[in-house]
């Protein structure tokens, strides 16, 4: 196990390489670096800029510069943002941790509600009720997650049962842990929300589908011609086989909930690192976004190696291969 | 084509009627300036966010018109946005009615539209907060929200088609280099990509130009997706015995891979190309709701919706102004149910 997790580490080095590399190539195809906004700046003069440009190695080539860049990143120095003027990775830093709740909110929400309604689904497949939740799930698959945001925003709006926007109330301060947590929880809930019922569609088409197959497969019928009870066949043999594709289906899950959490965080006013990056590109703050880039990156990279992980515990041929 | 159809038609009546829709909305978006009231920029300053136009049959006092007829409308509270109905003034509605001169798909000029009054004020779907129809907005909107997909997953698809023909017909150092490349672009978050390669331009370019750089900025997201699945075809395809006949008979490597493998990979192509589509309006309309696509005053679906993100008391006054949500969302369950139905009847194993 730990040799499987250390090749699948290894495999990881020239992708996290890549993903650098072409976050350093989208900076270079920007017009003007770091300094062109700085030099728009009375105050500095053109020596100090032509001295400071020395120091990140900018008037070196381009390969030489994207050393300088890679080395700053392993220092966990991302460059300073112009328009807040505070390193970018203390901004990562408040963003990221909403962001990551946020995300694993909704995953755990998703998973939890898509999972058992594509096994009562795969078991009633071909009643009404199945394909009343096959049409729900096409719904879900197919209405723009901002667009959802909207409506449930503007259902809040006429009746004011969750806040809106932010992640705290306006008592926050003094409020207890706990009476913290609820509020924190109760503001995640829209952003979450709409993420949950976005995702929960294509879930569950895939955990029917799964749960289908294997109801379908000989070694069922042997156990039906055994006289196992029914829920022993689907829970101990039929789910133990449909849920392990599921598995892989996470790293994949996580890359679209990270995508979509972005979209909705801008439109529920929920500030993760979607509206960071937005609020980059909007004021041309490239360190921000280029930054944002790379840990959106990493993320992903980290949730698929969970997936991996997972999987090759739940799947001895997975690690023994 | 006609097989296919007729197929879908029996086999599938729910993706056959989503066929007929998606047909319908590119055929209206093309006839835009004909079926739309007004031009999309004309700005109605006497009515902003003006709620539907009701068309009515029967008048106040219960007697029946033939031809259907609109109230006259007034703004009574500017500051509530509130209207009235003064019940005294009635314009009947007409068919090709006559109004400003305006051109006809930028080649003639027409004065007569499908439908409008000859006085008074007809939005169907309200006005926006400057006055403007939002029904004819949405008409001209369509084109852009509209093409984008099309011409997008072309551009994706010819580059998917490259690099993954290139690389499951060739194999080893090649396709090992050219799939690395993929999976980079991969494990980007493609939110995150999207808005990092929109910050490279600046941000005020010219609508036109901005339509394109979307199609390029998409199309680079979209590709990596394509050529990883059409690699994994050809790669199964390439054993195939008339390719090795093709081969004994000399024919280049580039027409083996063109003429042979590719049309084989047609049936899949064709669904996916369906299912993809989805992906790239919805990209549209995210960078245009976040205010880096489309630029005012010229409409999308997705920039008709900014005005109302973290706006509140629009979006719980006017929420007519959601609208263009819903064309979104029609238009991509349509992609959706005619992908999965061409699918199934594609598939030789259901025939």
């Amino acid at each position: 196990m730990k040799k499987y997790i250390l090749k699948r580490l290894f495999q990881l080095i020239p992708l996290l390489i890549g993903m650098t590399f072409i976050s350093f190539i989208i900076i270079q195809l920007s017009p003007g670096d770091y300094f062109t906004q700085l030099k728009m700046n009375p105050e500095i003069s053109s020596e100090t800029i032509e001295k400071m440009r020395k120091i990140f190695g900018l008037d070196k080539p381009i390969i030489v510069q994207y050393f300088y860049w890679l080395k700053n990143i392993f220092t966990f120095n991302l460059g300073e943002s112009f328009s807040y003027h505070v390193p970018v990775s203390y901004l990562i830093k408040i963003r990221l941790k909403n962001t990551v709740s946020l995300s694993i909110f909704s995953l755990f929400l998703t998973w939890i509600i898509a999972i058992p309604l594509g096994i009562y689904g795969g078991v009633k497949e071909g009643r009404w009720i199945e394909k009343f939740l096959s049409f729900i799930a096409y719904i879900g698959i197919s209405i723009p997650s901002f667009f959802l945001a909207m409506l449930i925003i503007f259902f809040i709006s006429k009746t004011a049962i969750l806040p809106l926007g932010g992640t705290t109330s306006i008592f926050y301060e003094g409020a207890s842990y706990l009476e913290k947590f609820i509020d924190y929880l109760k503001h995640l809930l829209v952003p979450g929300i709409v993420l949950t019922l976005t995702g929960i569609g294509s879930l569950y088409r895939l955990m029917k589908n799964n749960f289908l197959e294997a109801l379908n497969s000989p070694y069922v019928f042997t156990t039906y011609a055994k006289g196992i009870p029914t829920y022993k066949i689907y829970f101990k043999h039929a789910l133990r086989n449909a849920i392990n594709p599921m598995i892989t289906i996470f790293g994949y899950e996580l890359s679209g909930i990270l995508s979509g959490a972005g979209l909705v965080e801008i439109i529920t006013g929920w500030p993760g690192m979607g509206r960071l990056i937005l609020e980059g590109v909007l004021s041309q703050d490239l360190y921000l976004v280029m930054a944002s880039l790379l840990i959106g990156g990493i993320l992903l990279i980290l949730g698929n190696l969970f997936s991996d992980v997972l999987l090759a515990l739940t799947d001895p041929r997975v690690r023994l291969k | 084509m006609k097989i296919v159809l007729k197929r879908l038609k029996k086999r599938n009546k729910i993706s056959y009627i989503s066929f007929c829709i998606i047909i319908f909305l590119y055929s209206v978006a093309f006839f835009a300036d004909f079926i739309a009231p007004y031009p999309y920029n004309k700005q109605f300053r006497e009515y902003p966010l003006c709620p539907p136009t009701r068309i009515h049959f029967f008048d106040h006092n219960k007697n029946f018109h033939l031809r259907p007829f609109v109230y006259e409308i007034k703004l009574v509270n500017p500051a509530l946005n509130q209207y009235e109905v003064i019940k005294n003034k009635i314009y009947p509605v007409y068919f090709f009615v006559k109004g400003e001169k305006r051109k006809i798909l930028g080649i003639f000029t027409s004065e007569r539209y499908l439908f409008g009054t000859k006085q008074g004020k007809i939005f169907l779907f309200g006005t926006d907060i400057h006055g403007r129809d939002i029904f004819s907005r949405i008409l001209y909107g369509a084109r852009i929200s509209l093409s984008i997909g099309v011409i997008g997953v072309s551009i994706s698809f010819v580059l998917g088609f490259l690099i993954g023909g290139i690389s499951g017909y060739f194999g080893g150092k090649i396709d090992n280099l050219l799939m690395r490349l993929v999976e980079i672009f991969m494990m980007f978050p493609s939110f995150y990509l999207m808005l990092a390669l929109r910050a490279v331009f600046p941000l005020n370019l010219s609508s036109f130009q901005i339509y394109i750089l979307i199609v390029v900025i998409l199309s680079l997201i979209g590709w990596a997706g394509l050529a990883r699945i059409i690699r994994g075809m050809v790669l199964s395809i390439k054993e195939e015995e008339y390719v090795l006949a093709a081969k004994a008979l000399g024919l280049s490597t580039f027409k083996i891979i063109f003429r042979h493998i590719i049309p084989n990979t047609s049936s899949y192509t064709i669904t996916a190309i369906t299912l993809s589509i989805p992906g790239y309006i919805l990209g549209e309309s995210a960078l245009s709701l976040l205010g880096l696509g489309i630029q005012e005053p010229y409409p999308s679906w997705g920039n008709m919706l900014s005005v109302s993100v973290g706006n509140l008391r629009i979006l719980s006054t006017a929420p007519w102004m959601l609208i263009p949500g819903f064309f979104i969302f029609l238009t991509i369950i349509c992609f959706n149910f005619l992908g999965d139905g061409l699918r199934d009847v594609l598939d030789p194993k259901n025939w």
